[in-house]
């Protein structure tokens, strides 16, 4: 049965496409059918960060409004033949996103996919709450950051609350996705802890995905970490992230600092 | 261990934990105000209300505060009234 799932933070900048586009190619790797929706209407940047920016010709406000088919409007990836992209208008209002046709559009793509992945804009206005509004799982993005945590605390509450799911009674499955972890900071005692944050906002955590200079060469080059360095630390824990939502036992791998002495000294002086 | 020597050697305190105790004191405070609807504004709203059937007020000059203690909390209603609010009444009468 093919499942929704909104890739959401409040916050901005803290790894909402990278982690969709991310999660999503390895999804499709395994061989589900799966298609990463970008809901950041007016700042799309999932067709970017997907290498498929130059392939768009109608978008989901198109195929809300009923300008477009849905299969004129899906991107398939060139890379991967299970993995599409539907992207976002970049010149819409996301008021032009209306309750009624953005159900329509899920539940059409719920036919046609195993997978159905929303990449949610920052904030918590209709674009925020559209792409959360038919998830049945919710992967909450949050940087191990005060600010980050307060806003994904936000966002939990509007999952618990917003979502057609909440309003029948039923649960949206929340899992916390931390990105940007730093082990040196976190082992000098600078960043809020793993523990911390789950503490805090008292749900399952899905993955720690360390910082790391793949994240940014992939956006560069318009690949999906998990399929430009295979073997780098923030893909494997993104490969991990993704079995976990199939329902597999991973153990999970906290990104610990690899540093000889020598490195830290030298570290110390430049810094 | 090492991470508290470290600490020690550099004479820097971890600011971790004190990034996760605000968070704990602001995040059940946001948690409990969540979902109800602004108490303050409708607080306002009635009392600017109750007011105006005997007294015409400036709506902008009506204040509601509420100020958080340990203890308990403070409601302050601050109403600005017109001077010659009492002699407007009396030529209605």
């Amino acid at each position: 049965m093919a499942k929704v799932l909104v890739v959401t933070s409040g916050k901005g900048g803290v790894g909402k496409t990278t982690t969709t586009a991310a999660l999503g190619a390895a999804l499709a790797q395994r061989g589900d059918k799966v298609v990463v929706v970008d809901f950041d209407v007016g700042l799309r940047n999932l067709d970017l960060v997907m290498g498929a920016e130059r392939r768009v010709v109608f978008d989901l406000i198109n195929v809300v409004q009923g300008v477009a088919k849905l299969p004129q409007a899906l991107i398939r990836d060139k890379r991967l033949e299970n993995l599409w992209l539907l992207p976002a208008s970049q010149t819409r209002d996301k008021d032009a996103l209306t309750e009624e046709g953005v159900g329509r559009v899920i539940s059409d793509l719920r036919s046609r996919f195993d997978w159905v992945i929303c990449d949610s804009p920052a904030g918590i206005e209709r674009g925020a709450s559209m792409a959360m509004r038919f998830a049945d799982e919710a992967v909450i993005v949050t940087n191990p950051e005060v600010s980050s945590v307060r806003d994904s605390d936000r966002i939990i509450g509007m999952l618990d609350s917003k979502t057609v799911r909440a309003e029948r009674g039923e649960r949206v499955e929340k899992h916390i996705l931390i990105t940007r972890y730093d082990p040196a900071r976190a082992s000098r005692g600078e960043m809020l802890t793993i523990d911390d944050i789950l503490e805090i906002l008292a749900t399952p955590l899905l993955g720690i995905i360390p910082e790391s200079q793949d994240v940014l060469r992939a956006s560069n080059v318009g690949t999906p970490v998990t399929l430009s360095n295979v073997d780098g630390a923030p893909a494997r824990a993104y490969i991990d992230a993704a079995r976990r939502l199939c329902g597999e036992s991973v153990a999970m791998q906290v990104p610990s600092e690899r540093k000889g002495f020598m490195d830290r000294l030298l570290r110390r002086r430049a810094a | 261990m090492s991470m508290g020597l470290l600490r020690l050697l550099r004479g820097k305190k971890a600011s971790a934990p004190v990034a996760r105790e605000r968070l704990q004191i602001l995040l059940a405070h946001e948690r409990g105000m969540r979902g109800q609807p602004d108490l303050l504004g409708v607080l306002r709203e009635e009392i600017l209300a109750v007011v105006s059937r005997h007294v015409t007020l400036d709506p902008t000059k009506v204040i509601v505060r509420l100020e958080r203690g340990d203890e308990v909390s403070t409601l302050e209603v601050d109403i600005e009234v017109p001077n010659d609010f009492d002699r407007k009444r009396v030529a209605v009468a």
